[in-house]
């Protein structure tokens, strides 16, 4: 009688044992994230004491005289991710809807798999493969083919001129776009996945072509996951870093044109942090990592909060 | 003038030809990058690559001690953020039914799941090789392991979701307590799906450069310290492709085919598994 109530005691302290290990271990991965921020923050103290609010809007990047700021690398992240989803979402869409309605039941895992297989690929491929393969032919090709179409039209064209390289936030873009693709068909195919049979085969019974079904039902029902998906395939775009490392130029320079070299936030930290010099050059960078955190933090957040919405209206119909 | 039922067929076809459309063009993509690591890694993918180690430029070589510090730090890495990963997922599916903490862990979590890794870099850059000062693999491997720990808690914590309760009431009313019931039932239960989030999170990390750049850098020669900088095939891979010797590039195409092709084997080897566990239940 008495071992076995010994016995219970210790059961129970192992439990509470266990309970608080998961728990100590879950509320470290917060602490994870407070680190993060907080040791960002203490590395580019001495940038913000040194140029304050002004280094975001200014387009300095004088490491001799210790002059910086982050204006052209925010704009080439920005501009470069702004090109990838303008590519990415049409073409997610089609992937995503060709796997939920077009395809025969027996290749739909597969070409699904193989999609997902392009988010596999890790990005230094997509970097090589840019550089090497892709800038050429589009030095080559495509670039010359922009300049005289569209190089000369009013107001667009300033965006289109100068000497076809190859290398460039255009390229940058388009490979950007590759990459997020399957993220964004693979979020945009689960949410169409979740929308009731029932009202899909209420629009059918209508009369309406398969079309009118994709456009007026299931995008309507799903809207706010597939935002969240785009949100999602757009914190990707801003963070990744070494595809546009290879094909972005890397070129402190603010152009117009979008097939000249830019620079982005983290193409400018993998090149240039392990050679920079001067607290100021390395507080700067730290600074354009917390920028770009800050920014990413807030477009995942959203994403994360409009995928959750929908799930939760999901779980009301249900 | 089409009459409307016309036009609205018309349109169908149009848009889900653009569909099947998209579709090919994204599998075009795959081929295309897949074929070209093909056409150039194969003819550098020689047996010396596996036998010898990084050479100067314009001298013949292997890339044995990037490979052998990559699978170092992606085994610690992964062994660092496994167990983390396994334990804050079990909080999150079994005891995280009240409370703010568990739904505050699972949306950073997820916020965490796709923060910049370059950002990792910085972060551990800060708070590991700056005090040591001095680059390190045991700084690489920190790095990896935090990128390894979302992946684990996401997927661990989905798995044991998919555990049916009855099988827990059943073990506790045999009168297991809970710290066993948990982890020689439900944990269990879930091995294969957990495995395939280890997989995956091992096959994110064998790729990934940006977080290295800054935590172990690179080292010419053999090394089997993880106290000093440590050679690994990404950064290998950055360095040689960005560099103009030919040789080096050859040696980066065979690097490259490498990691792309055993990322893969992880990936499609991940999802066979869980595929076979999902039918035996």
């Amino acid at each position: 009688m008495f071992t076995h109530e010994a016995h219970l005691k210790r059961q129970a302290v192992l439990d509470l044992l266990f309970r608080s290990l998961t728990r100590v271990i879950a509320f470290g991965v917060l602490a994870l994230l407070a680190a993060i921020i907080v040791s960002l923050l203490v590395g580019s103290l001495p940038a913000i004491h040194a140029f304050g609010l002004g280094f975001l809007f200014s387009s300095d990047w004088d490491p001799v005289n210790d002059k910086f700021g982050a204006l052209i690398p925010i704009i080439g992240t920005l501009v470069t991710s702004g090109i990838a989803l303008l590519i990415a979402i049409p073409v997610s869409f089609g992937i995503a809807v060709f796997l939920t309605e077009l395809s025969p039941r027996i290749l739909r895992r597969p070409l699904g798999v193989a999609i997902e297989l392009l988010a596999g690929i890790p990005s230094i491929i997509y970097g090589m493969w840019g550089l090497f393969i892709f800038a050429p032919l589009f030095a080559d090709y495509f670039e010359p083919w922009i300049n005289k179409h569209w190089g000369s039209m009013p107001y667009i064209g300033q965006f289109f001129s100068g000497p076809p390289m190859g290398i460039g936030m255009l390229t940058a873009g388009v490979i950007l776009a590759i990459m997020v693709i399957p993220f964004i068909a693979s979020v945009m195919r689960d949410v169409f996945d979740v929308v009731p049979p029932l009202l899909k085969e209420s629009a059918y019974g209508l009369g309406a072509t398969t079309w009118e079904v994709v456009w007026n039902v299931v995008l309507p029902y799903t809207r706010i996951g597939v935002v969240g998906g785009i949100m999602l395939g757009l914190g990707r775009a801003l963070g990744e870093t070494m595809a546009v490392t290879f094909v972005i130029g890397n070129a402190h320079e603010l152009s117009k044109s979008l097939l000249m070299p830019g620079n982005s936030i983290s193409s400018a930290l993998a090149n240039e942090f392990t050679e920079a010099v001067g607290d100021l050059y390395t507080s700067s960078l730290i600074e354009l990592g917390l920028i770009l955190f800050f920014i990413t933090f807030i477009v995942l957040s959203l994403a994360r909060f409009m995928l959750f919405k929908l799930g939760k209206r999901e779980g009301q119909t249900a | 003038m089409l009459n409307l039922y016309t036009r609205r067929r018309i349109i169908n076809a149009f848009n889900l030809s653009i569909s099947v459309l998209a579709m090919l063009v994204g599998l075009f993509w795959l081929c295309w990058i897949l074929l070209t690591l093909l056409d150039h890694g194969l003819p550098a993918l020689k047996s010396t690559v596996f036998t010898q180690m990084t050479p100067p430029p314009g001298s013949a070589g292997g890339l044995l001690n990037a490979i052998a510090g990559s699978l170092m730090m992606t085994l610690v890495g992964t062994l660092i953020g496994t167990p983390i990963g396994i334990l804050a997922g079990t909080y999150l599916a079994e005891f995280g039914q009240r409370g703010w903490l568990a739904p505050v862990t699972r949306f950073i979590n997820d916020v965490l799941l796709s923060a910049p890794s370059i950002v990792i870099g910085l972060f551990v850059y800060e708070i590991y090789v700056v005090r040591m000062k001095h680059f390190s693999g045991w700084a690489g491997a920190f790095a990896l392991s935090i990128l390894v720990i979302p992946v684990v808690i996401r997927t661990t914590e989905n798995m044991l979701r998919l555990i049916p309760n009855t099988l827990r009431e059943a073990a506790a009313a045999l009168g297991a307590p809970q710290w066993k019931i948990i982890s020689f039932v439900t944990l269990r239960a879930a091995r294969a799906g957990i495995i395939t989030g280890v997989l995956l999170a091992v096959a994110r990390i064998s790729g990934e450069t940006a977080p290295l750049l800054f935590t172990a850098l690179n080292n010419q020669f053999w090394n089997s310290n993880m106290d000093q900088p440590m050679a690994n095939l990404p950064v290998v891979i950055f360095q040689f492709a960005m560099s103009p010797y030919e040789d080096w590039q050859r040696l980066a195409w065979a690097g490259a085919l490498l990691i792309t092709f055993s990322v893969l084997t992880l990936n499609i080897v991940a999802r066979v598994l869980f595929r076979q566990s999902a039918t035996t239940h």
